[in-house]
């Protein structure tokens, strides 16, 4: 699929990577054979329920897969042509927080409670910039100032626990913006968020995007935020990509019965309905996998095929990527 | 925080009262009377002794005694004469708070710069052959008995080995020698520690187990932080906080190790004037020795209120 672009517009390529957890029970294919691209000045949306391998995904890019359980058995992460996977400790410390910053889905929890917000945000700038400490302070208030927090010279004087959640959220970006990364990988915003918050957050960080060149790499289930955000989208299921492809493809045209279901499951302003629907089933079981397509037991199309044996990932369109037999030779309907 | 401080102070008050009776009550359960110190079985001449009883007025009620006791101290501070020699018994202490303090104080730092280090590489590395090893040696310390510890330590490190000196506080009388005192301090301080250590390096392991699960490390790993700052900035001020209470937990249960290391070590501390003043029924002595140690303990819980609210940010004291 990422043969028919060319290689500078690419800023992160994931190809074939397999992230496993080696737990008491078994071994839990969390990332299982994924790859995608994130280009230049994109915004990527990375969508799935959870336990379908988005957030090891994020991880395994900013290799903070914790070693032991976890380990990236096979496949590469290219970052502007480099192996992540390749570089040392050193030279990855060098990248997280600079060149690669990530934003987590517990603003409330995320962020020290024992140290003052001026000086968890001038801790990146000093560690990467090598500024000193009052130069850092007088950015961190530039900052602050950028993601829309009121009064920063009082702020940065604070602790996490005088800020609400909305406000930390936006100390949290501040701190992934601090040395303008090439890539922000925002794991969940604004799950943790009020809606109006939400909107609020993802407003300011389509805002920021819009000032930069950054990519984005935006890790979330809610359908409505990758619909406002997201210029392509990947759709993760039980650990593997079952589609990929612009935002409105997706959206109008989905090929893959999971995408479709998503799409049906969302509640609409439009057309009232007195039930939401809802995909039968549940995942299945990480350490006891189904042979065939893992989505099969939940697919209204499943034929003895789908049972039998899985589907690869193909290409059907220009930058349409999708993993089910209905879009094969062998598919008889 | 000053009318935090006073509050706390009037609070102690009442809890001093009733830890005053509890003793009082249950030093005059204990069989015997001072006048056993004076008995002779083969001479022991009966009117004697009840004159001297008389005269110490332990013949009297219970509540009688604690009534003189009580408004002896409240009226004019004064915390009796010792049944033994007459002196009074606030002198008698103060004589022996030093020696104590300098003992424990010892014990406790040595403590806590041994467990927390422990602790810290025992989560970080948890389940390796170094934290199975601190695991077993922290048990160890937790179920042998702080005197047993002692009698091994003096069998070994004086007696077979002449390292230390088997007791006392000091040799060299004419001048402060520190090398002296450094020398003897050592195994009473050490073996006194050693239990400290156990527990504390437990707690401390637990502690940083939880803290580094904690989305905020993740987030200083994030920021590409090396896994040093990670674990001693970020991590370990978090995780010191609950060892704060644990310290305060374990200043009672020092007293009570002192009581034998004080003893066994010959060391001219509280403890021992304590344990002796025990043995003769020394009433007043007792007293004592149980109402200082019972306003240490209270007031070092207060100062671990206080060193709380500067080590988290999210507690003010005196604050609803």
């Amino acid at each position: 699929m990422s043969t028919t672009m060319t290689k500078t517009d690419t800023l992160v390529s994931v190809e074939n990577l397999k992230t496993y957890f080696y737990t008491e029970d078994g071994i839990v294919p969390a990332i299982d054979g994924v790859s995608f691209e994130v280009k230049k000045g994109e915004t990527l949306a990375i969508v799935g329920e959870s336990g379908s391998g988005k957030s090891v995904t994020s991880l395994s890019i900013m290799r903070l897969i914790p070693q032991p359980p976890g380990k990236i058995l096979d496949g590469d992460i290219k970052f502007q042509g480099e192996s992540l996977l390749a570089k040392s400790d050193k030279e990855m410390r060098a990248i997280r927080g600079n060149r690669i910053s990530m934003i987590f889905q517990e603003p409330m929890t995320s962020l020290n409670p024992v140290y003052k917000v001026g000086d968890q945000i001038s801790e990146t700038i000093i560690l990467h910039q090598k500024k000193n400490k009052k130069e850092a302070l007088a950015e961190a208030i530039n900052l602050l100032n950028l993601v829309g927090i009121p009064e920063p010279e009082r702020r940065i004087n604070q602790y996490p626990h005088e800020l609400s959640g909305g406000m930390r959220q936006r100390v949290m970006i501040a701190i992934a913006l601090a040395c303008h990364p090439e890539l922000l990988i925002a794991d969940e915003p604004t799950t943790a968020l009020d809606v109006t918050i939400q909107n609020q957050i993802l407003q300011l960080m389509k805002n920021l995007k819009q000032k930069s060149n950054m990519s984005i790499m935006l890790i979330t289930h809610d359908l409505g935020v990758v619909a406002e955000m997201a210029d392509r989208v990947v759709v993760m299921y039980s650990g593997q990509i079952v589609e990929q492809g612009d935002v409105f493809t997706i959206f109008e045209n989905p090929k893959h019965p999971y995408t479709e279901g998503l799409l049906k499951s969302m509640p609409s302003a439009e057309k009232r309905v007195g039930k939401l629907y809802a995909i039968d089933g549940v995942v299945p079981n990480p350490l006891n996998l189904p042979p065939g397509c893992r989505f099969a037991d939940r697919c209204e199309y499943a034929t003895s095929l789908c049972h039998q044996e899985m589907p690869q990932i193909q290409e059907i369109n220009e930058n349409e990527v999708v993993r089910c037999w209905k879009y094969t030779d062998r598919w008889e309907a | 925080m000053t009318k935090y401080i006073i509050r706390r102070v009037l609070q102690a008050i009442p809890l001093l009262f009733i830890i005053s009776i509890i003793s009082f009550l249950l030093m005059s359960l204990a069989p015997g009377d001072p006048t056993a110190m004076y008995e002779n079985p083969e001479a022991g001449n009966e009117q004697d002794l009840s004159a001297i009883r008389e005269q110490l007025g332990v013949d009297d009620p219970i509540y009688v005694q604690y009534y003189k006791w009580l408004k002896l101290l409240v009226l004019e501070g004064n915390m009796g004469y010792s049944f033994q020699d007459g002196q009074p018994v606030l002198e008698k202490i103060l004589q022996r708070v030093p020696a104590t303090l300098l003992l424990m104080a010892t014990a406790i730092v040595i403590s806590i710069i041994i467990a927390i280090p422990i602790g810290v590489f025992s989560a970080v590395k948890k389940y390796s052959i170094f934290d199975y090893f601190f695991t077993f040696t922290s048990f160890l310390g937790i179920a042998v008995p702080s005197f047993f510890i002692a009698l091994i330590a003096i069998l070994v490190f004086s007696l077979k080995l002449s390292w230390f000196p088997v007791s006392g506080l000091r040799e060299n009388y004419d001048a402060f020698d520190l090398w002296d005192r450094i020398h003897h301090l050592a195994l009473p301080s050490l073996t006194l520690a050693f239990g400290l250590i156990a527990s504390k390096s437990r707690y401390m392991r637990s502690s940083m187990l939880e803290v580094i699960k904690q989305d905020y490390v993740r987030t200083a790993r994030a920021k590409g932080l090396s896994e040093g700052k990670v674990i001693f900035k970020h991590a370990l001020r978090n995780a010191l906080i609950p060892i704060i209470t644990i310290l305060a937990l374990q200043l009672p249960a020092l007293f009570g190790g002192s009581l034998f290391i004080e003893q066994l070590f010959a060391w001219p501390g509280m403890g021992r004037l304590t344990v002796n003043a025990i043995f003769i029924r020394d009433y007043q002595v007792i007293m004592g020795t149980t109402m200082i140690a019972g306003v240490m303990v209270v007031f070092s819980n207060l100062i671990a209120d206080i060193c709380y609210a500067i080590v988290d940010p999210r507690i003010q004291v005196g604050k609803n």
